[in-house]
Order: structure tokens, then C-alpha cells, then sequence
């Protein structure tokens, strides 16, 4: 199950510089893992302890925010395309 | 150092008296490293003290800048009644090193603060802002 992954720059160190990457994955979570076995640090730049989702960051598939699909467990499909963009907040 | 045109800087402006007392957030896109337009964004925490980026906006944004060949060169936000300095909260959230971080205060009505940082790895680093 091929997914697209576009990876902001923040975590492009992670992936040699590279704006996307290809996984697969039958979940969000899956697909994490399985990043993380070729680009190692991506996952935990992205989830925390508990296995959620760090809460300033966005993740949308298929420009659908996961918030609002299913968060870690949001099920992917072949061809889907992931974004990963740092929240912008702060106080 | 940022450079940027008196016009856009003077819109970041409005844009934080606008929407004082809350904070105000939002985007300024360029092409190579060269401010061309601010993008307003919508504060969904709606508060005096706190920003977050409407995240649905916020990918539409990216999106936009990608389409038009621009490059995300600074991220503003207000803060309404202290300084225009990073937070402790801005420094731990801040998630974009290649941008400059705009910083304007509102607490005075009548005094314009506007300061520019770096925030790479938790550290802070100012920089002039060159308006021309």
C-alpha cells in the first residue's frame, strides 16, 4: 500500500533532505512505523510517549486534518497523500 | 536580517490592532527570501495570550505558496500585552527554522513594536528589520 509523504523541513534532517518519501501502511500509525525503519527519528518527531499524535502537529491525509478522521488509527488507502506541517501557535 | 516593504509591514500592523485584544497570527510569503505578500490567518484560540493557526487555512496557505512558486519567509503573531519577544511557549512550539519570526506587541496603543528572531533549536537570535 503505497502512501506519499510530504515532510516539512523541520524533519527533513531525518530524510536526507528529501520533501517526500514513499511508505505504506494500513493506518497512520502503521505508516509511521514504517517510515521510521528507513528514516529513523522521523516517528518520534511526531508521536509522543503514549503512541498520540504531538499536539502541535498537523497531519492531514488527503488534505483532510486526521483531528477530524480518525488521529493515529486514521485508516490510509493505496495512493493516499499525507502532509505533515508543524502547527503554528505559540503564546 | 528581514527586509521588508514599509507596506507589508504596516498590514502586519493593522492586522495586530485588529484584532487586539486577541492575538493575531499569520504568514508572509516571498520569493527568494523576499517578503511580496502577508497572508492573514485566523487565530482559532481566540485569545489574548495564546495562537494557534487554523490548521485547515494553514495547509491551504502552504498549498497556495507552493502553486505560486513562493517560499514561506516569516510567521507574525501578536502578543497584547507584553513585549514583542518570543515566549517560552513560542520558543517550545516553534516548528519552522528556515522562517523568520515576526513578533509585534499591541500593548500600547499608540507605540509600534515590531521585532524580528530566528528560533532554531530552542534558541532565540534577533535580527534587524530593514523597511524599504
Amino acid at each position: 500500500m503505497a502512501v506519499q509523504v510530504r515532510i516539512p523541513t523541520i524533519l527533513r534532517k531525518h530524510t536526507d533532505g528529501e520533501k517526500q518519501v514513499d511508505g505504506s501502511g494500513a493506518t497512520l500509525a502503521d505508516l509511521l512505523t514504517d517510515l521510521d525503519g528507513r528514516h529513523p527519528g522521523l516517528r518520534s518527531g511526531l508521536v509522543t510517549d503514549e503512541g498520540e499524535l504531538h499536539r502541535f502537529v498537523n497531519v492531514y491525509v488527503n488534505d483532510e486534518d486526521v483531528r477530524f478522521l480518525g488521529a493515529i488509527a486514521t485508516p490510509l488507502t493505496d495512493g493516499d497523500v499525507v502532509t505533515i506541517l508543524p502547527a503554528v501557535a505559540g503564546g | 536580517m528581514l527586509r521588508i516593504d514599509a507596506a507589508l509591514r504596516d498590514e502586519m500592523v493593522s492586522h495586530a490592532r485588529a484584532d487586539h485584544p486577541d492575538e493575531a497570527c499569520g504568514l508572509v510569503a516571498g520569493v527568494d527570501g523576499r517578503p511580496t505578500r502577508v497572508i492573514q490567518m485566523t487565530n482559532i484560540a481566540r485569545s489574548p495570550t495564546f495562537y494557534e493557526m487554523d490548521p485547515k487555512e494553514q495547509l491551504l496557505a502552504f498549498r497556495e505558496m507552493d502553486d505560486r512558486d513562493e517560499e514561506l519567509v516569516a510567521i507574525y503573531h501578536s502578543h497584547t500585552a507584553t513585549e514583542a519577544f518570543p515566549s517560552r511557549t513560542d520558543i517550545a512550539i516553534a516548528g519552522y527554522p528556515e522562517a523568520h519570526y515576526v513578533l509585534l506587541s499591541t500593548r500600547e496603543p499608540e507605540v509600534e513594536e515590531i521585532r524580528s528572531f530566528r528560533i532554531v533549536d530552542g534558541v532565540v537570535t534577533e535580527e534587524p528589520i530593514e523597511v524599504g
